[in-house]
């Protein structure tokens, strides 16, 4: 009698329409909040207690180290606000359609998958923080996924990586493109994924670097995404694949910016 | 097992998925988080009855799926079928013993993710699966062995803390008690 509920319970959830579905599983999800909360404050506080931790000398050795790093990114800023506005005069002389830049929005990862073989974690925006499905998120290093579900207060972040996540590439020494999917190699090396739908005869060489094609409408062009790895035949020598080590290591991650159009 | 356990035993259950989900250890070192609900199931199968069964794996399993990518509700049969095998033995198990206590959660631990991704291949999903997967599952494995033991005199202790404490003292006065013995 039990085995015919949990097996009736389980056939009615599974066979829930998608948006239903997703609105059942934030729900359930939304019960934990509380404890996200107090894991986000416990956090905080350790940190704030680690702040007093550093002499003065570390701390002044940190300030000079910030201020120069500060000083050489306003020139490497100074330098990219004029290739814009040349962009910009370009585009306008041609006739192009003007690109609006991206806005970003910091968030704070504050769980990652509890099961094994899926890529992804909540993160502390969302639909409050105008949060939608498909936008991308990055990181300091390059690309690291996107939006997937979103509920009020947070969000699911699927990894590049991830069977569910797949990113239309382009090599930038070569203009090959390709798509990334995930890796069997990956299960252990979550840096590693797959670069498929490449041409027969491919000039690629290890070290070179991936980057978001732009092509697909998810991410935009020029994002990083990592390096290639090594290439081999497949499909009777049809076709070629590359594995890529990306360029942000997705599991020891505590925070990502949000990308919006 | 009465109310309270029972309610012990779900708050323990949403603990330990929200643990799996914020504490990195053990994955960052070995690519893999251990599962807590096998322990909880071997120790509701042995324990309590098939309706204290249904809601852990019911409240557990759907837990687990909301904080992971898997489709709500993946979890919830390979958590039952699991315990619901071990319920149906429970008078062959010598369930005091943490040697078969932690048999017990070792094969639960690994049995379930197993029949997670045949549930989740059966539905047509992709998940990440690779030679790695093996080594998953060991680790999983063995973690979910090694939980077993401490869950159980974990919930013991809770048992006896929620119960009527046994009397150890008789109404009678000592001198007034027959004493048997061989004449």
């Amino acid at each position: 009698m039990a085995f015919v509920v949990v097996l009736a319970l389980v056939l009615v959830i599974l066979n829930l329409p998608q948006a239903v579905a997703t609105k059942a599983k934030l729900a359930v999800g939304s019960l934990f909040l509380p404890l996200f909360g107090l894991a986000t404050l416990t956090r905080d506080l350790g940190q704030q207690a680690g702040k007093h931790l550093p002499p003065p000398s570390a701390l002044i050795a940190e300030l000079d180290r910030t201020r120069r790093e500060n000083r050489e990114l306003r020139v490497l800023v100074a330098q990219g606000d004029e290739a814009l506005r040349e962009n910009e005069r370009l585009r306008q002389l041609l006739g192009w359609k003007p690109q609006l830049p991206w806005t970003t929005k910091p968030a704070r990862i504050i769980a990652r998958d509890t099961a094994n073989w899926w890529r992804t974690a909540r993160i502390d925006r969302g639909a409050r923080d105008d949060l939608r499905p498909d936008l991308p998120v990055v990181s300091a290093e390059g690309l690291v996924g996107k939006i997937a579900e979103v509920g009020l207060t947070t969000a699911e972040v699927v990894f590049v990586g991830d069977p569910k996540c797949r990113v239309a590439v382009v090599v930038r020494e070569t203009s090959e493109h390709g798509v990334l999917s995930s890796s069997s190699v990956g299960v252990l090396d979550h840096r590693l994924v797959d670069l498929t739908h490449l041409p027969r005869h491919t000039a690629l060489k290890p070290g070179q670097r991936v980057l978001t094609s732009g092509l697909g409408g998810v991410f935009p062009a020029g994002l990083p995404v990592g390096t290639i790895v090594d290439h081999r035949s497949v499909g009777y020598g049809l076709y070629t694949e590359a594995r890529v080590k990306l360029s942000t290591d997705t599991s020891r991650l505590n925070e990502v910016l949000v990308l919006f159009p | 097992m009465n109310g309270p356990q029972t309610l012990i035993l779900l708050v323990l259950a949403l603990l330990g998925v929200f643990a799996e989900a914020v504490v990195d250890f053990p994955r960052i070192w070995l690519r893999t988080q251990f599962n807590v609900l096998p322990p909880l199931v071997v120790y509701a199968s042995l324990s309590g009855g098939v309706g204290t069964l249904v809601l852990l794996a019911t409240v557990g399993g759907l837990c687990a799926d909301a904080l992971s990518g898997n489709p709500m509700g993946v979890s919830v049969l390979p958590l039952f079928w699991v315990g619901l095998a071990l319920h149906w033995r429970r008078e062959l198990i010598l369930r005091d013993l943490p040697y078969a206590q932690f048999v017990l959660g070792g094969m639960a631990a690994a049995a379930v993710p197993v029949l997670t991704l045949v549930v989740l291949l059966t539905l047509g999903e992709n998940p990440l699966l690779g030679w790695g997967t093996l080594w998953q599952i060991l680790i999983v494995t063995i973690g979910g062995a090694a939980l077993t033991p401490p869950c159980f005199s974990v919930m013991e202790t809770l048992k006896r803390a929620f119960a009527y404490q046994a009397s150890t003292t008789t109404p009678f006065p000592a001198n007034r008690e027959i004493k048997r013995k061989r004449y």
